[in-house]
């Protein structure tokens, strides 16, 4: 088919809805050989050929950098977008505690299944397996990886890798450097990125914000950008395009994600037809420092790696005046290990989270906002001695000290769950290709492998294992197999998305409203934490679907921008982010409306086991629910994903 | 508290800048700096004036995106702190706070307190990495690395590149910054074979970028977030040395 400047304008490609039910292509046959099987069966480039093929990679994360400097390598022409200054500054580089896998070099009973069973088992059964066992089955090869690029993992006196324990597993797994392991990671994929774009392979597009995706006759083809620094607005045009662009945690406003995290990439791909899964499966991680104030414009996490030498607590009885030093042991509520003895306070997050926040609920809170409850290193330190303490968590203890003005060596830190990560994104086959083809996510982007939950350090596995492994496998066969049209910048897709990009851009800026982009971000994200967070309920949900489109309507009317186009304009950026948080805190909702169950994240009041347990019910809800837009005006189609599990057995969670 | 502060304000590269006086009430002393920044920002949007341009991003004190000079001092006054991290319970009411940004001529402003710093990417791609294609990695514990060089190699890989370094430098040099990815990489064993190409190559990237040379005042470890060490410099001086004497560097 040849493409003219009469083909069919964008919004026709979206793929016609039927009921059939969506599809995860995981190749059939036994799940230990079926990553090794496809690995043969896909068709490869060769390598000459390899240079023709132009890939867009928007995102310069553990998922992003790491594909970018793999298939660049491989000798694909690579485009790679940040919206940083630097593809080093991605926001993986927060991630403190560490990177799972199965390798066992402790010998204390790990593999690669069990590495797959506790992450399909703490994902609340709602992955899908064949990713899973994948994404185990890789994890090895990405440590390797990450050593030889250099990156300083902690080691042992005799020279070999340490190991330390996370949340929802009982071995030690967790390879780590300092509390800084995501910065070191990033730095191997940046530093591997940085050595191809000095060979020309991959050329860094940096302060570029992905503003839509450009379809043509159904196929990805491109991307629209501002660069940053101009306002300029440019199409990209390619033979495919990678998402890697993370999470949507900032639709809660305060969240453990940088400020310019943001939804925008995913979000205007799903108006283009890739369905988005999920939306309401969002991590609350259970140990972040608790909001001080209302200037408070975000949330600072501590690593869950405190969690080994850290006991969690709060007073028996509300009202507890004493300073905490004076409280006697008996008057002391450790209730992580007194609810989950096997476990203690190493249950997964989701469980602490809640917790977490039943305590505080229950009028048990400490500090002087009653917000939070208490992490407290003295009986490690007891044991270990200051030193070892210091050794292991020295920087985030400064982290603290910095943040809250206390001392966490003399005094317990104060904790409370804040928004982190999310579990849902764009819907991905076995293949990491959505719904539209030839366009891939990878990363926390997408939605596949954490299910309704996400074990500690296993982000940082699924990005690099996306990035270096799965995608630079997946990706060749669909440019072997697929015949693509030429696509020139005139093509009506491309005008089409470049006017869309305008139209927005022009509504926002000449809007002389009477309030601040932060002002509307703040509310959205009250609303969203109030009804969408921690704990959900049938009425609460309907309530913020009523609230959301009124804020939603004052805020097009209302807001203020100032400035404009063709400058740096920080407020321009963000107000396009705030107007796409809107949409996507509806969908959230949405979706946590219709999945009457509760699961790992996902906490639907009404269901739950008489201990307060996450109550599934596995025979109407064992599915991925993929949304489909349909138009602003119209509501969402929902597609499953009917999700079988033939080698982790459903079973109900515990982790007493 | 109230402040009084003095923000250096450019429209772009071309144009010079100047100092603009603010004044700030109701500031928390528990807020952070670029909290600080925020409550003014929305100030000045509420009374349709331009809001202050700076970079910022994790607040976390790890992405190395933001980076202000606080009455003279990249970072502020507080020790091993990122601008983000820098709390307002340092500073007293009636306080006047000077902001401006990195200066160097490596470092061109593009807004107000933004700069564009993309020389500290083009010394990494010059050779602040080791050669190793995906999928060709031995087994993570084929090679043991003593403990001490595994936590001096990571206390160079600390840097996150926010250009403080620089900023503090009366030559503007990006030593440091350079230093601390030698250090990184030529402490490990992995690094070894590619070691004396990396110093000069790096090196020569950074002089040509406009940096300064180093004449051992110690600024830039004064300042530094991460506190990398000036002894990463004499070490990357003597890897520098070797290089050039026995013709490493031309690829």
């Amino acid at each position: 088919m040849t493409t003219t400047p009469s083909a069919p304008p964008v919004t026709t490609t979206i793929p016609v809805f039927t009921e059939a039910t969506l599809d995860g292509k995981v190749p059939v046959g036994p799940i230990e050989h079926v990553w090794d099987r496809t690995r043969f069966a896909m068709k490869l480039v060769n390598p000459s050929n390899r240079r023709k093929f132009k890939i867009i990679i928007v995102g310069s994360g553990l998922a992003g950098g790491a594909a970018a400097a793999t298939l660049g390598e491989a000798g694909y022409n690579v485009e790679c977008y940040c919206y940083q200054d630097s593809p080093r500054r991605a926001h993986s580089v927060a991630a403190q505690g560490g990177i799972n896998a199965a390798k066992n070099y402790r010998n204390d009973g790990d593999s690669v299944y069990r590495l797959f069973y506790d992450t399909v088992k703490g994902g609340d059964y709602r992955a899908r397996e064949g990713n899973v066992y994948r994404l185990a089955e890789v994890s090895n090869a990405i440590i390797d990886q990450c050593v030889a690029q250099g990156v300083p993992f902690a080691r042992e006196y005799g020279g070999l890798l340490d190991n330390r324990s996370f949340g929802g597993a009982q071995v030690q797994r967790t390879f780590y450097a300092r509390g800084q392991t995501g910065q070191q990671l990033l730095l191997g994929a940046y530093q591997s990125l940085a050595r191809q774009i000095a060979a020309k392979t991959v050329t860094m597009y940096t302060r570029h914000d992905m503003l839509d995706l450009i379809v043509v006759n159904g196929r990805a083809r491109g991307i629209v950008t501002r660069d940053m620094r101009t306002g300029k607005v440019e199409a990209h045009l390619a033979d495919v395009v990678v998402l890697g662009t993370g999470g949507y945690s900032n639709v809660f406003y305060l969240s453990t994600n940088a400020k310019g995290c943001n939804t925008t990439a995913i979000w205007r791909s799903y108006k283009r037809g890739a369905y988005f899964a999920n939306p309401c499966y969002t991590q609350i991680h259970p140990t972040c420092i608790p909001a001080a104030g209302e200037h408070q414009s975000k949330l600072t996490l501590m690593s869950e790696s405190l969690r080994n030498d850290g006991r969690i607590w709060v007073p028996r009885k509300q009202g507890e005046n004493r300073p905490v030093e004076q409280i006697p042991e008996e008057d002391r509520y450790y209730y992580l290990e007194e609810m989950y003895p096997s476990y203690g306070n190493l249950a997964p997050r989701d469980i602490s989270s809640r917790a977490a926040k039943r305590q505080v609920d229950a009028g048990l809170g400490v500090g002087p906002m009653k917000n939070g409850v208490y992490l407290d290193f003295a009986d490690s330190i007891k044991r270990l001695g200051e030193k070892v303490i210091r050794e292991r968590y020295g920087n985030l203890f400064d982290m603290y000290e910095n943040i809250t003005g206390e001392n966490a060596y003399k005094i317990p830190m104060r904790i409370y769950p804040a928004p982190h990560y999310t579990m849902g994104g764009l819907w991905v086959d076995y293949y990491l290709e959505s719904t539209i083809p030839g366009l891939f996510v990878i990363g926390e982007a997408n939605f596949s492998d954490h299910g309704a939950n996400r074990l500690g350090a296993s982000a940082l596995m699924q990005g690099l294992a996306d990035g270096y492994f799965v995608l630079p496998a997946t990706l060749p066969n669909y440019l072997a197999s697929t015949k693509l049209d030429k696509v020139t910048l005139e093509h009506a897709a491309v005008k089409q998305a470049l006017d869309n990009v305008e139209s927005i851009t022009s509504r926002l800026l000449n809007n002389k409203g009477t309030k601040t982009v932060e002002e509307y971000h703040r509310a959205l994200g009250k609303i969203m934490w109030d009804y969408c967070g921690m704990g959900r309920t049938a009425a609460g949900l309907e309530t913020a679907l009523k609230l959301i489109p009124e804020l939603k309507a004052e805020f097009w009317a209302n807001v203020r921008v100032l400035g404009s186009a063709d400058d740096v304009n920080q407020e321009l950026e963000k107000v396009g982010r705030v107007a796409d948080y809107f949409e996507l805190g509806e969908l959230m909702c949405l979706d946590a409306l219709q999945r009457n169950e509760s699961c790992g994240g996902h906490f639907r009041e009404e269901y739950q086991t008489e201990d307060g347990e996450a109550k599934r019910n596995d025979d109407e809800f064992a599915y991925v629910g993929a949304w489909q837009y349909t138009g602003d005006d119209n509501v969402p189609l929902l597609h499953k994903e009917p999700l079988v599990f033939e080698t982790a057995k459903l079973s109900q969670r515990s982790y007493k | 508290m109230q402040l009084k502060l003095r923000i250096w304000r450019q429209k772009n590269t071309q144009t010079s800048g100047k100092l603009v006086d603010y004044d700030l009430d109701g500031v928390s002393e528990d807020s952070s700096f670029l909290e600080m920044m925020d409550m003014l920002n929305e100030q000045l949007i509420h009374k349709g004036e331009e809001p202050v341009v700076y970079d910022h991003d994790c607040r976390e004190g790890i992405c190395g995106m933001c980076g202000l000079v606080i009455n003279g001092i990249a970072h502020g006054p507080k020790a091993a702190t990122t601008t983000c991290q820098l709390h307002m319970r340092v500073f007293k009411d009636g306080d006047t706070i000077t902001v401006e940004p990195w200066r160097a001529k490596a470092f061109p402003v593009l807004k107000d307190l933004m700069v564009d710093r993309q020389a500290f990417d083009r010394i990494i791609e010059a050779g602040g990495f080791i050669s190793v294609p995906t999928g060709a990695a031995p087994d993570g514990n084929a090679t043991p690395v003593s403990k001490a060089k595994a936590e001096r190699s990571m206390d160079a890989a600390a840097c996150i590149g926010c250009g403080a370094c620089v900023a503090a430098c009366p030559n503007s040099s990006a030593m440091l910054f350079t230093a601390a990815k030698l250090g990184h990489l030529n402490a490990l064993p992995q690094g070894q074979p590619e070691r004396y190409d990396r110093a000069v190559m790096m090196v020569e990237q950074m002089d040509k970028e406009g940096f300064g040379g180093c004449t051992n005042i110690g600024e830039c470890e004064a300042v530094c977030p991460k506190e990398i060490s000036l002894d990463f410099i004499a070490a990357m001086n003597r890897d520098l040395l070797r290089g050039k004497l026995t013709g490493k560097g031309k690829r």
